[in-house]
Formats: C-alpha cells, sequence, structure tokens
C-alpha cells in the first residue's frame, strides 16, 4: 500500500472494546494548547488597544504599560509554537479532490448529513481551511507586528510602510478571530471532537462518522494494537 | 470666554494664579467616546514662527530645555548645523537648516525653520491613541500628552503628519511640545518665544498672530518675496503653531515642511472603517456561534457508528492473524 498523507505518525486504533483511536500525540497537544492559551492572550491584549471599550482588557494584563510590552513577545511564542504545529501536521492537510467534493456539498455539512458526503481522510476541507487560515493570518501577523513593534522596531521601517502594518496587523486580528471562533464553534458542535485535544483519542464510531478514510487506512495498514 | 495669555514677551504675573488647562477645559480626550463639553471657552492660543526673522541661535531650543528639564545627549559634530539630529523624547523643538539655491536667481538661500507640535486643530495622534485620556486637546488649541496615561505603543507617531511624537527608550512614554500648557495655564507665553532675541517667535491668541502675520506678509512682498505666506494647514484644520514663510507656495523646501499635511488616508481606515465593522464583525460571529451552539442540532456519533467502527476492525484484526 502506498504510504497515504492521512496517517500521520501515532495514529493508531485501540482494539477496545469500545474501539478508541490516537489521534494526537502528547508534543502536539501540549503545542496546541500553547498556541491556544497565546493566541486568548493576544486576543485579549491585542482587542484592548482595538477599541477604547475594551481597553479595561488591558487590567488583566498589569495596565496598558505591560500590556504594550506583553503583546508582541506572545505573539513570538504563538509564532514559534504554531509552526512547529504546523511541521506535523502540514502533510495531513495538503488539499485533494475530495476538498472540492466537500465545498460543493456545504450544505450537507452545515445539515449534518454526512451519509451523502464521500469519506473524508484525517481532515475535510474546512478543517483544510481553518489550518492553512491560520498558517496564513500568523505570518502576516508576525511580520506586520514586527514593524509596529515600536520598542525594538520603531525607527527600521519607512512610516507609510509602519501605517501600512498597523492596518493590515488590526484587520488580520479581526479575519483571525473570525477564524478561532469557527475552530472552536466546530470543535464543540461535531460532538466528540474535544477529547482528541484533550486525552488524544476519539471513540471508533467518531472516527466511523467523520473520518471513515482514515479509520480505514489505519485499520487496513494494521496500526490496531493488540486487543486487552 | 476665558482670557489667554496674549503675549510672551511680557514679565510673568506677580500674583499667584490658579491653573486654567484642568480637566473641564478638554475639547478632545483620546480614546474616550463621551466627553462632556467644556464649561467654558478659553480664547484659541498660537504661536507664530516667522522664519524670515530666524538667526539660527537655538535660544529657543535652550529655553525649552531649560523649562521643561530635559537633558539631550551630547552627541557628535557630523559637519551640520542640526543640533541634535533630529527630535527626541528629551529635545521638543529642533532648528533645521537647509541650504536651498533659489533656481529663479540662483541665490543661495539659508532656510531655518523651527520644528516641533503644530498643535493641529484635527490632531492625528490623538486620533490614533489607544489609551484614554493620554493625549488631550485643550479649548485654547493646545494639543498636550498626559504621560501617566501613555502606554508607549507608537500609535502617535503613526497618526501625526509632521513626524513629531518622540517614545522615551527609558520610561516609554510619547514626548512632544507641549506649547509650554503649564506656562499658558498661568497666563505666561511659551519658553521659547519668550526667549528669541529677534521675536521670529511670537504668541498670542490665534487672531493676533494671525493679523500679526498679515503685517510680516506684506512687508516680505513689499521686499521681493512675492510668495510670502502663512502656513495654518487647513488639511488639518489648520494648527496652533503656524509659520510665515517667504516662499509659502512651496513649504516643502523648509526641511520637508509638508505642503498639504492631512491624517493619512491608512490611518483613517484603521480607526474608521476598521474598528467599528471589526468590531461588529466580531460580535456578531461569537454571538452567532454562541446561540446556534445552544439552540442548534449538535453533530453527535450515533450508535450505528460505533458498531459499524467495531466491525470494521474486528474484519481487520481478523485479516491480520489469518495473515
Amino acid at each position: 500500500m502506498s504510504i497515504s498523507k492521512d496517517v500521520l505518525p501515532g495514529d493508531a486504533i485501540h482494539r477496545g472494546p469500545p474501539v478508541t483511536v490516537n489521534r494526537y500525540g502528547p508534543a502536539k497537544r501540549i503545542n496546541h494548547w500553547i498556541t491556544a492559551t497565546c493566541l486568548i492572550l493576544l486576543l485579549l491584549s491585542g482587542l484592548a488597544l482595538f477599541h477604547p471599550s475594551l481597553f479595561f482588557l488591558t487590567g488583566l494584563f498589569g495596565g496598558g504599560q505591560n500590556t504594550r510590552m506583553l503583546h508582541p513577545w506572545i505573539g513570538v511564542v504563538l509564532f514559534v509554537s504554531f509552526f512547529i504545529l504546523f511541521a506535523q501536521l502540514w502533510r495531513a492537510s495538503l488539499p485533494n479532490r475530495v476538498d472540492v467534493q466537500w465545498v460543493s456539498q456545504i450544505n450537507d455539512v452545515v445539515a449534518g448529513h454526512e451519509e451523502k458526503l464521500p469519506e473524508i481522510g484525517k481532515y475535510n476541507a474546512g478543517q483544510k481551511f481553518i489550518f492553512w487560515g491560520m498558517a496564513f493570518f500568523i505570518i502576516v501577523l508576525i511580520g506586520s507586528g514586527l514593524m509596529i513593534w515600536d520598542q525594538y522596531f520603531g525607527e527600521s521601517t519607512p512610516i507609510l510602510l509602519r501605517r501600512i502594518a498597523v492596518l493590515v496587523h488590526s484587520v488580520s486580528a479581526v479575519l483571525i478571530i473570525m477564524l478561532f471562533i469557527l475552530h472552536v464553534y466546530a470543535a464543540i458542535w461535531t460532538r466528540g471532537t474535544l477529547s482528541a485535544m484533550t486525552r488524544g483519542t476519539v471513540t471508533g464510531g467518531w472516527a466511523w462518522r467523520h473520518h471513515r478514510k482514515w479509520l480505514k487506512e489505519l485499520a487496513g495498514r494494521g496500526r490496531i494494537d493488540p486487543a486487552e | 470666554m476665558m482670557d489667554s495669555p496674549r503675549t510672551a514677551v511680557s514679565n510673568p504675573p506677580v500674583q499667584p494664579m490658579e491653573t486654567n488647562l484642568t480637566p473641564r477645559d478638554l475639547v478632545r480626550r483620546s480614546a474616550t467616546a463621551e466627553l462632556p463639553p467644556p464649561e467654558r471657552q478659553l480664547t484659541p492660543v498660537a504661536k507664530l514662527i516667522d522664519v524670515s526673522k530666524c538667526i539660527g541661535c537655538k535660544a529657543c531650543q535652550s529655553a525649552c530645555v531649560e523649562w521643561n528639564d530635559t537633558h539631550p545627549e551630547i552627541e557628535e559634530n557630523v559637519g551640520v548645523y542640526d543640533n541634535p539630529h533630529d527630535l527626541t523624547e528629551n529635545m521638543f523643538t529642533l532648528m533645521r537648516f537647509t541650504e536651498w539655491i533659489n533656481p529663479e536667481n540662483d541665490n543661495l538661500e539659508w532656510l531655518i525653520r523651527k520644528d516641533g507640535c503644530m498643535h493641529c486643530a484635527d490632531p492625528g495622534c490623538l486620533k490614533a491613541c489607544p489609551a484614554p485620556g493620554a493625549i488631550v486637546q485643550y479649548s485654547n488649541g493646545i494639543v498636550d500628552f498626559i504621560h501617566e496615561n501613555c502606554i508607549g505603543c507608537g500609535y502617535c507617531v503613526k497618526g501625526c503628519p509632521f513626524n513629531i511624537p518622540r517614545i522615551s527608550k527609558v520610561d516609554h512614554r510619547a514626548y512632544k511640545c507641549t506649547l509650554c500648557s503649564d506656562r499658558v495655564a498661568v497666563g505666561q507665553g511659551p519658553a521659547c518665544a519668550k526667549a528669541c532675541p529677534t521675536q521670529a517667535i511670537v504668541f498670542g491668541t490665534k487672531e493676533d498672530m494671525k493679523s500679526h502675520a498679515e503685517e510680516r506678509i506684506t512687508d516680505l512682498k513689499s521686499r521681493g518675496y512675492e510668495n510670502a505666506g502663512l502656513y495654518d494647514p487647513p488639511g488639518v484644520g489648520g494648527t496652533h503653531v503656524m509659520y510665515v514663510l517667504h516662499h509659502a507656495d512651496k513649504p516643502h523646501i523648509y526641511a520637508n515642511l509638508p505642503d498639504d499635511p492631512k491624517i493619512s488616508g491608512i490611518v483613517q481606515a484603521w480607526k474608521g472603517v476598521t474598528k467599528y465593522v471589526g468590531l461588529a464583525a466580531m460580535g456578531v460571529a461569537a454571538a452567532g456561534a454562541v446561540l446556534h451552539g445552544i439552540f442548534g442540532k449538535a453533530n453527535k456519533v450515533q450508535p450505528e457508528d460505533e458498531e459499524n467502527a467495531e466491525k470494521l476492525v474486528d474484519a481487520a484484526e481478523g485479516r491480520k492473524e489469518d495473515a
């Protein structure tokens, strides 16, 4: 069998019963939660400086001066941790033909008619969209953010570029927050998903329902722990 | 209407005076939506800088440093008159020297412009500032930084059409000319105007300064400077620091004084549509997600999904054992 992009190292079926499937190992989960924590802190500190009605959020970080000082450093941590996660997951997020089919049937996705959809590998097109969207906006945000990091880079770019950077930074921030809302919402709406990022496993039924091609490949390649 | 000081040259009042620049004299306050209107109106003031009378002595810089008790760094002489090399958080005003050859008569003209905050009627710094009350505008026109509220983000630098504010690397707060608000508040003119030996810098009400400028412009025109004029740029609503320029048709020759300064359209978009549409979009998305999460039908794994998974794994396991 050819090596599939859909199976990542560490993915495996536990015989059970009940059947569970390893979806994310400890390294990926730790990275994910570091990234998530940073994103939430960036969201709070960034929104504090985005709109006056949210300036009170600076109180969470010890005042305006500390918020201004901390925000860029949290951004650096997020950038590093996200791109380690990126290196771990990108292979399974490459687009393929099934994604086109999935997008064309987005109505069935939203209505929950998964039986009408083609079998999905480790990620569906929506998850891939979130993945690449996050990667894109994080690059844009760190790039524009460095240009407006006044403490260290205040003078290193011309004023026109800094003005563009601050506009791009705020627009990208709004869009990545929308992406973040979509990501959290989808993880909760699709019941049984959260355990993939907490315990690292999903139930066999979850994998069968949402990522059948992935489950079948794992089974087909004998990635099954011995029965207990 | 409460009067403002009308000159910088008179001796200071000998009677103690109460400051007249108080929080109730504010017409604008950064990042503050609902500011109560001021209870009284102060006479608008202005500083008028007549570049044709300036001899480049830098007494204004010395007076500024003295009054504001700043300590600009001692720098290297690099062969130009500008000293220090630029405005800094410790140097709120700077004489900028330009050697300009007039193309009409091939004369070398030595242009000296005292640079510093222009105290715009429509201040870009204040528009950009995210910290409530860090930048204020008084009813007499003075735009002032309230350092205890400043967070050092540098947004004012991006908002300013004249490249004036500087952020201190020591206390991470923004600094610029205050138009000596602490002197004006007690009936005195700015230190630079007080010190100027040729009265190239004068101070008074904006109205008086405009009529004084008219006299100067008439004089300059009679001496052959037919393009002499007042620099009070309408793009920023006029300024409370104005110049008399002998070549008012080309302000840029005076060390890049902007010809038509206005708050950058990028800054307007950032502080306008982005701020409001962005907040609304995020709010709607979050509220929509929460509401649908509560009232919508979740996508749940069914018992038959679990059974199918069991069967699949059993079959695969069977194959594995057979092999």
